[in-house]
C-alpha cells in the first residue's frame, strides 16, 4: 500500500492508503474524497479529478500526456502543476504523495 | 412557432439508452420524437469518447463510442425515428389521466409536441457550457459575454476576446475575425487541440498581425451595467493586464446539468428519477426514466442496463399507446411479423 495525503481547498488534511497500479482518482474515489466529481469515471474524458501536485512529486509522477493536456483546458484555475487525477498510476515510487483539490471541478 | 407534433412517445435525449430504446419501440409499432441538446446522437459515447473503446457491450470485445452509436442507427434505420437535435426541452405538462396519460413537451427553440409516454433518457442531464470562474461574470452573461455564437452580428466591428483551444475556439477566431474590430485568442499553452488546419490559419493571421495571440488566463473582468469594458488577462505569476474588450466568448467544454427536468413533478433522489425496476417508470404514469438518469437498488450505470431498462419499458408503453390491443411476445429470429418491421422479410 502506498500512503496518498489530499488536502482540500480548505486545507483539510485527508491521509489514505491505496494499491499499487491504481490510480490516484480511484484512490479518492474508494475514500469518498470530497472536491474530486471524476464525471467520465477515469477515462481522461472529463477534467473533473483535477488536483495540484505538491511541487517535490512532480518529478515522480510524470508529466501530463497530450491527451491530458488537451483535458486539462477544460479545468479550472490550471497550474503548472496541475494533473487530472485519473492519469496518475500509484507505484511505489510515489510513496507520501500529496496532492491539492481545486475548490471547483465544474 | 412551429406547429404542434403529435406522436406516440417523445424520448428525452438520443444517447445509446434511447437510441435502442427506439429499436424496442419500433418492433411495437411506437412511432417516436427524439430531443436531445446535443447537434447529434449518442449523448456521452458521441461527446465525451467517440474514439475510446468500449469493453463491456455484450457481443462487442471492443467498440468505439462513435462505432456503437453508429451501429445503434443503423439498426433503428428501419423505424425512421424524427430527431430534433441542438434544444433542450424545457417543460413538460401532464394532460391525461393516470389510466390514460398525455403530455405536452416543450422545448427552448420553440418545438411542441403531444405523446402519450415520455421516456427521461437525459443521462447526466443536459450538456451545458462550463463557465470559467470569473467573479461576477453571470452580470455580462448574454448582453457581453456568450459562451456560444448564436448570432454572429452580435460581434461586428466589436473587440472580441476568445477564450480556448479547441475546435469552437478556433473555428469561431477564424469566423468572426473578417467582422470583429480586433480579435485577441486567449489559450492557457501554447499548444491547441484544434484540428492543425484551423491552429496553421490562426498562426498565419498572428503572424501577419491581424490576430492576437495571448497565453494565459483570463482572471477578471470590467465593465458597467452587462457590457463589458476590458478582461484581466494574467500570464505566469505576472501581474494581471486589462485587454479593452466590448465581447468575451469563453470555450471550456460542457458540463451535465440536471436543468429543467428538477421542474416536472418528478420524484428525485439526488438529481436522479426513482423508477420501479418492472417498468422502469417514475411516480408519474407515463413517464419513464432508463440509462444514467434513473435510479434504482442495485442500479449500475452500464450502456447494457440502459438497454434492458428501454426494453422493459416499450412493454409498458405500448399498454398506453394501444390499451385495447393484447402485446404477445415475440422473437426477430422467428417472428415473420417482426422481420417484415424490420425489412429483413
Amino acid at each position: 500500500m502506498v500512503h496518498i495525503t489530499f488536502i482540500d481547498s480548505s486545507g483539510e488534511k485527508r491521509p489514505v492508503e491505496a494499491e499499487e497500479g491504481s490510480t490516484v482518482m480511484e484512490a479518492a474515489i474508494r475514500n469518498s474524497i470530497p472536491e474530486i466529481t471524476a464525471e467520465c469515471g477515469g477515462a481522461c474524458a472529463c477534467a473533473t479529478c483535477h488536483v495540484y501536485v505538491d511541487e517535490a512529486f512532480v518529478p515522480l509522477t510524470g508529466e501530463a500526456s497530450p491527451q491530458e493536456e488537451d483535458m486539462l483546458d477544460f479545468a479550472y484555475a490550471v497550474q503548472p502543476n496541475s494533473r487530472l487525477a485519473c492519469q496518475i498510476k500509484i507505484g511505489p515510487e510515489v510513496e507520501g504523495l500529496i496532492v491539492t483539490t481545486p475548490a471547483r471541478q465544474g | 412557432m412551429v406547429d404542434n407534433i403529435e406522436t406516440d412517445v417523445v424520448i428525452v435525449g438520443a444517447g445509446p439508452s434511447a437510441l435502442f430504446t427506439v429499436f424496442e419501440l419500433g418492433l411495437l409499432d411506437i412511432k417516436v420524437h427524439l430531443i436531445d441538446i446535443l447537434p447529434r446522437a449518442g449523448g456521452q459515447c458521441s461527446e465525451l469518447y467517440p474514439e475510446k473503446p468500449i469493453y463491456d457491450i455484450p457481443g462487442h470485445p471492443t467498440i468505439t463510442g462513435a462505432g456503437l452509436i453508429d451501429n445503434l442507427l443503423a439498426q433503428i434505420e428501419p423505424f425512421h425515428p424524427t430527431f430534433h437535435f441542438n434544444q433542450l426541452v424545457t417543460e413538460l405538462e401532464t394532460l391525461g389521466t393516470p389510466e390514460a396519460p398525455a403530455f405536452r413537451v416543450k422545448t427552448d427553440a420553440g418545438a411542441t409536441f403531444t405523446a402519450k409516454a415520455v421516456i427521461v433518457a437525459a443521462g447526466g442531464g443536459s450538456f451545458q457550457p462550463k463557465k470559467p470562474p470569473i467573479e461576477g461574470i453571470e452580470l455580462y452573461e448574454d448582453k457581453s459575454v456568450f459562451y456560444a455564437v448564436r448570432k454572429m452580428e452580435e460581434f461586428r466591428d466589436k473587440n472580441v476576446i476568445i477564450v480556448g483551444g479547441g475546435d469552437s475556439a478556433l473555428d469561431w477566431t477564424l469566423n468572426l475575425h473578417p467582422i470583429a474590430k480586433r480579435i485577441t485568442l486567449v489559450h492557457r499553452r501554447d499548444d491547441f487541440r484544434a484540428a492543425p488546419h484551423s491552429v496553421n490559419a490562426m498562426r498565419e493571421l498572428v503572424a501577419a498581425g491581424k490576430l492576437d495571440l495571448r497565453i494565459g488566463q483570463i482572471v477578471g473582468l470590467s465593465g458597467d451595467d452587462g457590457e463589458l469594458s476590458g478582461a484581466h488577462f494574467k500570464a505566469g505569476k505576472e501581474d494581471a493586464v486589462v485587454i479593452a474588450a466590448e465581447r468575451l466568448i469563453p470555450f471550456f467544454g460542457l458540463t451535465m446539468k440536471l436543468g429543467p427536468i428538477a421542474d416536472w413533478g418528478l420524484n428525485l433522489n439526488e438529481n436522479l428519477i426513482p423508477v420501479d425496476t418492472a417498468q422502469f417508470e417514475t411516480n408519474v404514469p407515463g413517464i419513464f426514466a432508463i440509462g444514467d438518469i434513473n435510479f434504482y437498488p442495485g442500479k449500475l450505470k452500464l450502456i447494457l442496463c440502459g438497454f434492458h431498462e428501454g426494453s422493459l419499458a416499450a412493454q409498458k408503453v405500448h399498454r398506453y399507446v394501444y390499451p385495447d390491443k393484447k402485446l404477445t411476445f415475440q422473437y426477430t429470429t422467428s417472428s415473420t411479423n417482426l422481420q417484415k418491421k424490420l425489412g429483413v422479410q
